[in-house]
């Protein structure tokens, strides 16, 4: 490893803090119980196999209206400082990331803490939760909702839960291929060199050396 | 920009403009439209999606919601009842009170039935096959007075009822039904039997049948003393246009 003794040795960085990660695992255990007892309420092979059909149901609405708790109250305390600044990052779209999705033109992208697949992954999960909670509490509660919004809550209900399938999917499978980024999200920290060769400019954020330093000895001939 | 206006986002500002928030927000009000035209939509999707997916031989996009059941109970719960402990009461304006067991209903003459279910929220199952007793052979058993006009069912999960005109109730295609595509009726789609009334919305086919009273007009059932209509044509009630099933 050249680069290696080249380089100084630097301290991992922390990317999440205890707030960020606790919020994360709880809503993401959460999500993982209403897609499980959702897929046992509405497949049919599911749900003869599992049956249960009242318990997966309690199961199913408590943990619904649970769903948003952790986020909240991760969100709103002095303890939320980093959770409310990454919700900051994540909702802004710098030219790179427009470049990004360019794949001639993804190389050359220097990145903030986020790359465009997380921010669309955290703006869609996040609206899709509150669109499925408003949905669901109006299949729960029919009474409270003329037929005509059942019927239309019924079909936003299970086209976003097939939606919100997919895009979970994709999220569990990238964060996998990624074990360094999967370690920031499961102990907090990522290594600098991560942060330097993915995260460019979050680096620079962070550390406030230049992450392509090294660029010309390493692209020496 | 909701979170902003709370105070909960602060100001900081990282570069870069607030697509992320407009997707957010796109999203949002996305679910909101789909409440609002979900019925129109859904009612597309059935008439003109459905068929395709019968004919699918991956199997996979049977996962896309389109003709399939839902299973709504208004109690929460649903009610669980072997066969060996089912009985069906036949009372009210009748010569001689019925109580059925389930193996008397299976003793009694069949009817199959292969029709499209069609639910009054919008989904539409294509080709279910049924099986049961026609209403009407269970009436006839009983004896209906001359002064019956109507007949009314309730449920044992002790909250929903429903009810026919005579007329309606002594169709061909109304059947106390026990089996479904070939199965033995689950508890979830109303086992072990229950109504099905083969030209109406599935809030008429009511499921977990206790007992059936003749009598002189019709009583409303659970939904129709919310709203829904008594007669519950596929079609022509409710606001509707659905094909008929």
């Amino acid at each position: 490893m050249t680069t290696a003794a080249i380089r100084p040795p630097e301290p991992d960085l922390e990317r999440f803090d205890r707030v960020e990660r606790a919020v994360h695992w709880t809503t993401a255990a959460l999500f993982g119980v209403l897609m499980l007892t959702g897929a046992a309420l509405y497949m049919g092979p599911i749900s003869t196999l599992v049956g249960r059909r009242d318990l997966m149901r309690t199961v199913h609405v408590v943990a619904g209206l649970t769903l948003p708790l952790p986020f909240i109250v991760g969100l709103v305390g002095k303890w939320g400082v980093r959770l409310r600044r990454d919700l900051s990052r994540l909702s802004r779209w710098t030219h790179d990331d427009r470049s990004w999705w360019r794949r001639g033109r993804r190389a050359s992208a220097r990145l903030g803490k986020f790359n465009p697949g997380q921010k669309l992954n955290t703006m869609f999960l996040g609206a899709a939760a509150i669109v499925m909670l408003g949905s669901g509490v109006m299949l729960k509660w029919f009474s409270i909702v003329p037929l005509d919004w059942r019927v239309g809550a019924t079909f936003v209900h299970d086209w976003f839960a097939l939606g919100i399938w997919v895009a979970v999917a994709v999220h569990i499978f990238l964060a996998t291929n990624d074990s360094i980024a999967l370690h920031g999200m499961r102990h907090g920290t990522v290594t600098a060199k991560w942060a330097r060769t993915k995260r460019p400019r979050w680096y620079e954020e962070e550390t406030g050396r230049p992450a392509d330093r090294f660029k010309q000895s390493t692209a020496g001939p | 920009m909701l979170l902003r206006s709370l105070g909960v986002v602060e100001e900081r500002a990282f570069e870069g403009t607030a697509v992320g928030r407009r997707v957010f927000l796109g999203i949002l009000g996305l679910g909101a439209v789909g409440v609002v035209t979900g019925a129109a939509v859904q009612g597309w999707l059935e008439r003109n999606v459905a068929p395709i997916i019968g004919h699918d031989p991956t199997g996979l996009l049977a996962l896309l919601p389109i003709g399939r059941f839902r299973i709504y109970t208004v109690t929460g719960g649903l009610p669980e009842r072997s066969p060996d402990d089912y009985r069906l009461r036949v009372h009210g304006l009748v010569e001689r009170e019925l109580d059925l067991s389930f193996d008397d209903l299976l003793a009694m003459p069949s009817t199959e039935l292969v029709r499209d279910f069609q639910c009054v929220t919008g989904w539409r199952v294509p080709k279910v096959g049924w099986k049961g007793v026609r209403l009407r052979d269970v009436l006839d058993r009983a004896g209906v007075h001359d002064d019956g006009g109507a007949v009314r069912f309730v449920s044992f999960d002790g909250a929903y009822s429903e009810s026919l005109t005579l007329q309606q109730a002594r169709r061909d295609d109304v059947l106390v039904a026990y089996e479904l595509e070939g199965e033995a009726l689950s508890s979830a789609h109303g086992g072990p039997a229950r109504l099905y009334v083969a030209p109406m919305y599935g809030y008429k086919s009511l499921k977990w049948l206790r007992s059936i009273e003749v009598t002189r007009r019709v009583v409303p059932g659970y939904w129709e003393r919310r709203g829904y209509d008594v007669d519950g044509w596929v079609g022509r009630s409710n606001g509707r246009d659905d094909e008929a099933t």
